[in-house]
């Protein structure tokens, strides 16, 4: 359960969103057999009767009044853009297929 | 001046003795004599830093009421943004970035007149323990150039050991305020989750993140405490509850009838010689100031590691995706007809480190279908234990107490292609943050084998952070008796100013 071949390898960079050199992904796999095998040790005291915890407080959603109140201007709000136009974040082609 | 502590400087300024503007100068020259060698600071802001200083000058000559640290200098953490100055989390994929806002953390401290001086390395987005994941080079520590500073607050906390600032802001998600402060023999703190708000922390595992104050003293540490810490209506997980009276415990260091937990578990086996050795040595200071030390048990403590390793990977998975290079940050291989998922592959290829591509893919397992029970489910069970473990043990006692990292400071390039190794720590500092719990260290003295500096770690039941101050400040006073002078000045001189 606790080894991952180079291709789950392969395929969580491609789900992550990261181009990965050959050379990565086989440090990367070797990397992994020995650090699932430490982090599944979870599963020794992990039983059923035990609830999980995802947070720390015990959280409810907050609600604030709807009410307009000073934010970013368009300029401030691109100022990091790696490109922008007419005041929008101007980004690479998104669809497959040309426009 | 420089080697004084913050309330001291704090005194002078108020006293008229010396100004902001004289003594944020005096740290700036002290930076640019020592930061080549010790590398704490990615961006110095000497001009805001100047132009803040002389605006508390102003406003004190004018006789305004200023709050107890205005116009004594800080060094901000980069993981922090504040507007105009550079934040890159010590990546790559930031670099060049200008936040277009303050944290809230950063509001606050300009509110109370606190002097920025400028952003300090960190590991690439927090994750580490040694600053060497910095794609910016590492920091060094200034007790040995040649080892690590901690991590990943490294920078915040080198940067106080070298006397390039008497303040500094950290966070801690899995110790990186705790383990940067024990390696250097300063003092850091990680609130309770909650005390002090997140907005502006660059995220990097939601649940477990918490900024804290780093400084020399328990007192220092105290005073910037409660200029960060309080309700934020822009956190939602901020806890809408008075601040803890932390100033007054520090002041106080009153452990008379308090009842002290050793934790069994953090000791022993893996812990260095001389880190016992002084462990134990504070312990019966402790006992001679009036405290009572038990001894408490957390048995699913040896848990703690690995279900960390899965739960802050699978929040930083979900948090780094963020850095799509579409918004902020660089953008690789944007060329005619390039798709924005390539582009996106490109640019989190080249912007992320290796620490930071392996935290996201061990997220994203641990996260996927098929394999979330096992695994992240399985994490957030250790941490109902683990939180129950401290419920429990905090019935026998008022706070609890342990070495806060197995080791002293390691060499640079040690543990560098060993991250389990690596990981190992952060074994003692965990916990708490699993629990969302309060813990401090503070220096208890060298270990005789190697002369580095030694953490004692105290950890606070929820919004009860006085008590690790009342605790720090006792231990801290019967120390520097005994010592003399405060542990620093053993710490060799880098040839900045006296």
């Amino acid at each position: 359960m606790s080894s991952l071949s180079r291709d789950d390898v392969a395929n969580l960079a491609r789900l992550a969103r990261i181009e990965m050199s050959d050379q990565e992904l086989d440090n990367l796999t070797s990397e992994f057999g020995v650090i699932l095998n430490a982090v599944a040790r979870v599963q020794e005291v992990a039983t059923t009767d035990v609830p999980a915890t995802s947070h720390p407080l015990a959280l409810t959603n907050i609600f604030r009044k709807d009410l307009v109140i000073p934010s970013l201007t368009p300029e401030e709000a691109l100022s990091g853009a790696p490109a922008s136009e007419e005041q929008r974040f101007r980004v690479p082609q998104i669809l497959g297929e040309e426009a | 001046m420089i080697k004084n502590s913050a309330a001291e400087m704090a005194e002078s300024l108020a006293s008229g003795a010396t100004t902001s503007v004289a003594l944020t100068q005096a740290h700036l020259d002290q930076i640019s004599k020592v930061d080549g060698k010790v590398h704490a600071f990615l961006h110095v802001d000497s001009q805001g830093a100047l132009e803040q200083a002389a605006q508390v000058d102003a406003a004190r000559s004018r006789g305004e009421k200023l709050g107890p640290l205005a116009g004594v200098p800080l060094a901000l953490k980069d993981v922090l943004v504040q507007k105009g100055v550079p934040t890159t989390c010590g990546s790559k994929i930031l670099e060049g970035w200008r936040p277009p806002y303050d944290a809230t953390v950063v509001t606050n401290l300009k509110n109370a007149g606190v002097v920025i001086l400028g952003k300090t390395n960190m590991d690439e987005f927090a994750m580490g323990s040694s600053t060497e994941n910095s794609a910016y080079g590492p920091t060094h520590n200034p007790w040995d150039l040649t080892r690590i500073p901690g991590g990943s607050g490294g920078g915040s906390a080198a940067a106080l050991a070298a006397f390039e600032a008497p303040l500094a802001i950290g966070t801690d998600t899995g110790g990186s305020i705790r383990q940067p402060a024990a390696v250097t023999g300063t003092v850091g703190v990680k609130p309770t989750y909650g005390g002090v708000s997140r907005y502006g922390l660059v995220a990097f595992s939601s649940s477990l993140d918490q900024a804290g104050p780093c400084a020399r003293t328990v007192l220092d540490t105290a005073l910037l405490h409660e200029v960060i810490a309080g309700f934020d209506p822009r956190d939602s997980t901020s806890i809408n509850a008075p601040v803890p009276q932390v100033v007054a415990a520090a002041k106080n260091g009153d452990v008379k009838a308090m009842k002290i937990g050793v934790v069994k578990e953090l000791n022993g086996d893996g812990y260095q010689a001389g880190v016992r050795q002084r462990f134990e040595e504070s312990l019966e200071l402790l006992a001679k100031a009036g405290a009572e030390i038990v001894e408490v048990s957390a048995p699913n403590f040896e848990y703690a590691l690995a279900a960390y390793y899965l739960i802050a990977p699978s929040e930083c998975s979900s948090n780094l995706a963020r850095f799509d290079a579409m918004r902020y940050g660089i953008r690789v291989g944007d060329s005619d007809g390039a798709s924005a998922e390539s582009v996106m592959n490109l640019t989190r290829e080249v912007g992320f480190g290796r620490e930071v591509k392996r935290r996201i893919l061990l997220g994203t397992y641990a996260l996927s279908s098929g394999y979330y029970d096992a695994y992240y489910g399985s994490a957030q069970k250790v941490r109902t234990l683990i939180t129950q473990d401290f419920n429990n043990a905090f019935e026998k006692c008022d706070v609890m107490v342990s070495p806060t990292c197995p080791t002293t400071a390691f060499k640079i390039g040690e543990k560098a292609n060993d991250p389990l190794a690596m990981y190992l720590n952060d074994i003692a500092t965990i916990p708490v943050n699993m629990a969302g719990i309060g813990g401090m260290s503070l220096p208890c003295g060298v270990a005789p084998e190697d002369g580095l500096p030694v953490g004692f770690q105290i950890m606070s039941p929820v919004m009860q952070d006085q008590r690790m101050y009342s605790v720090g400040a006792a231990l801290e006073a019967a120390l520097l008796s005994q010592w003399g002078a405060p542990l620093l000045s053993q710490a060799p001189s880098l040839g900045g100013a006296a």
